[in-house]
């Protein structure tokens, strides 16, 4: 698959090159969580139970310092993961900071407290209080999605959703998630083969009416398509037994390492709590 | 006397305004290899689903081992015994894989079968083995080609080991290398051991893979026969749209055209 042109325009480009993007993103995913590191090593279950509490403890600390060396340690164990800084920053970092900097803004000034300084032309008052506030909101979602999606990227998605079990989470979830994946990539090619075989017939541009109406019916056309293979699926499941129950097999194996890891991630977990309440 | 594996009579399914099967009557025998011959939308997947018992007659009735395979008879336990041993090799592979990996995939139908959990892993990594598909065990399905997917859809029914076979296209959309292999283990079901009925248009694997063969047209089976004996009818092929005439060269600058089939030389 192609991405669409630099200075490509209008709905039909966008969409292809959202469509190839959303493959890109899934694709470099599998690839890391194939790598040869830290987390990928682990047992899918033991990171669930080593690395939950510590997304947990990050959002409830109440001393940055507690949240700033969770966040160095997730830092430090996207590293021993092979997962590149770069891309936390584009994946995380910058995505976050922009939501949770957008959502604290107002609190930089309408929290009493003494003043710290004030923003020029608008002379609105930043306070002490404020400040620390969007630290802390900007600071705990940092380091809580930090840890979420270095879970992801290290473990294959099938793995997660199966290592999630351990939480008790109900097999026909694991089972309706797993196959919502599967065919999220069919239905994105079958999106972009659509989208290019209508540019191919396109010439020149199409006014914004005419992108709706072509929006609108692709939508319509992958929709119908959607509905014919949901149905198909189900015979085929039919075909092989299923009668409404459903049923998973893992190959887990957990080792020594994993043992060693679990207690060195819980033991982390209860000094940031200890430290950080 | 040897009870049919399967029967049909007078057999007539729609789809809304569609009439894809219209009175079809047919006898399977334990053991045959079927071919089904017909082209597009002539009822030949319709005929496997219900064979499968995916979707039942509107008119008439079909039999498996002289019982009614009926939509309210083929339920819990009943349906158990008869998904042991009767698969269905979907057309279109991606309907078939709908599991995050092809180790998943092919534990299905014996998870559902309640087999113990030790003897699915066991017999799982064997089956992978056998169609030289243990490299894929951990591959999402949209990362294998169509010829993969193939593979995989096959193993996944192959595992439980099951009496008939039911093979919608088995070829269709393969290279040259995988139709082969394809080909190959349709051979190798001949002998008895397996009822293999195959739903096809391709007349190049007729002769390989049919002891017998039905004609579909319009949801009705016109001819039936030995390979040799449809093959050799050129005016039903025509007829039935099996094969055509098209422009092409038996020496440089004679070009005409004429209903002929492409074959394969020994």
């Amino acid at each position: 698959m192609t991405r669409a042109g630099k200075n490509s325009r209008g709905v039909v480009e966008r969409s292809l090159a959202s469509f190839v993007d959303a493959l890109e993103h899934a694709f470099y995913a599998e690839e890391l969580a194939k790598k040869n590191g830290l987390l990928q090593k682990l047992d899918p279950r033991v990171k669930i139970v080593a690395i939950l509490p510590l997304i947990v403890i990050a959002a409830l600390a109440r001393r940055l310092w507690v949240i700033a060396v969770l966040f160095a340690l997730a830092v430090a164990i996207a590293l021993l993961s092979s997962v590149p800084l770069g891309t936390l920053a584009r994946r995380v970092w910058l995505g976050v900071l922009t939501f949770t900097g957008f959502i604290s803004f107002p609190a930089l000034f309408l929290t009493p407290g003494p003043a710290i300084s004030s923003l020029p032309l608008l002379g609105w008052t930043v306070t002490a209080q404020g400040l620390r506030a969007a630290i802390y909101l900007i600071m705990r979602a940092e380091t809580a999605a930090t840890f979420s999606v270095l879970l992801v990227l290290c473990t294959p998605w099938s793995n997660v959703l199966k290592a999630l079990r351990v939480l008790r989470l109900p097999v026909v979830l694991v089972v309706v998630l797993g196959m919502t994946y599967r065919y999220i990539f069919l239905l994105l090619r079958n999106a972009h083969d659509m989208f290019t075989s209508r540019k191919s017939r396109i010439v020149g541009r199409l006014d914004g009416p005419e992108q709706r109406r072509a929006a609108t019916a692709s939508v319509g056309v992958l929709m119908s398509k959607t509905i014919q293979l949901s149905g198909d699926v189900y015979l085929a499941m039919r075909s092989r037994g299923f009668q409404g129950e459903v049923y998973v097999l893992d190959e887990f194996r957990t080792n020594w390492f994993d043992w060693a890891m679990l207690a060195l991630f819980i033991t982390v977990a209860f000094l940031a709590f200890w430290f950080g309440r | 006397m040897t009870v049919p594996i399967f029967e049909a009579r007078d057999v007539t399914y729609s789809y809304r305004e569609v009439t894809a099967l219209d009175g079809l009557n047919l006898t399977i025998m334990p053991g045959q290899r079927i071919v089904l011959l017909g082209a597009n939308g002539s009822g030949k997947s319709t005929l496997l689903s219900m064979l499968d018992g995916l979707c039942f007659p509107e008119k008439g009735s079909v039999a498996f081992q002289g019982e009614p395979l009926a939509e309210d008879r083929l339920i819990g336990e009943v349906e158990f015994a008869f998904r042991r041993r009767v698969a269905l090799v979907f057309q279109n592979p991606d309907v078939q894989l709908f599991n995050p990996t092809v180790f998943d995939e092919v534990a299905f139908g014996p998870l559902q079968l309640h087999w113990p959990k030790e003897q699915v892993r066991l017999r799982v990594t064997e089956i992978l083995e056998q169609m030289e598909i243990g490299h894929l065990k951990d591959r999402s399905p949209h990362h294998l080609s169509t010829g993969e997917k193939k593979r995989v859809a096959l193993a996944s029914v192959l595992i439980l080991d099951p009496e008939v076979l039911l093979l919608d296209e088995p070829t269709a959309a393969l290279d040259p290398k995988s139709e082969s292999q394809m080909i190959d283990f349709l051979v190798s079901c001949s002998g008895g051991r397996k009822t293999v009925v195959t739903a096809t248009h391709d007349l190049d694997l007729v002769e390989d893979i049919a002891d017998y063969c039905h004609i579909f047209r319009r949801g009705r089976i016109v001819a039936a026969g030995t390979p040799t004996e449809i093959l050799n009818d050129h005016a039903l092929l025509l007829n039935t749209n099996l094969v055509h005439a098209h422009r092409h060269a038996h020496a440089p600058g004679e070009l005409h055209s004429h209903p002929h089939r492409h074959g394969h030389r020994h």
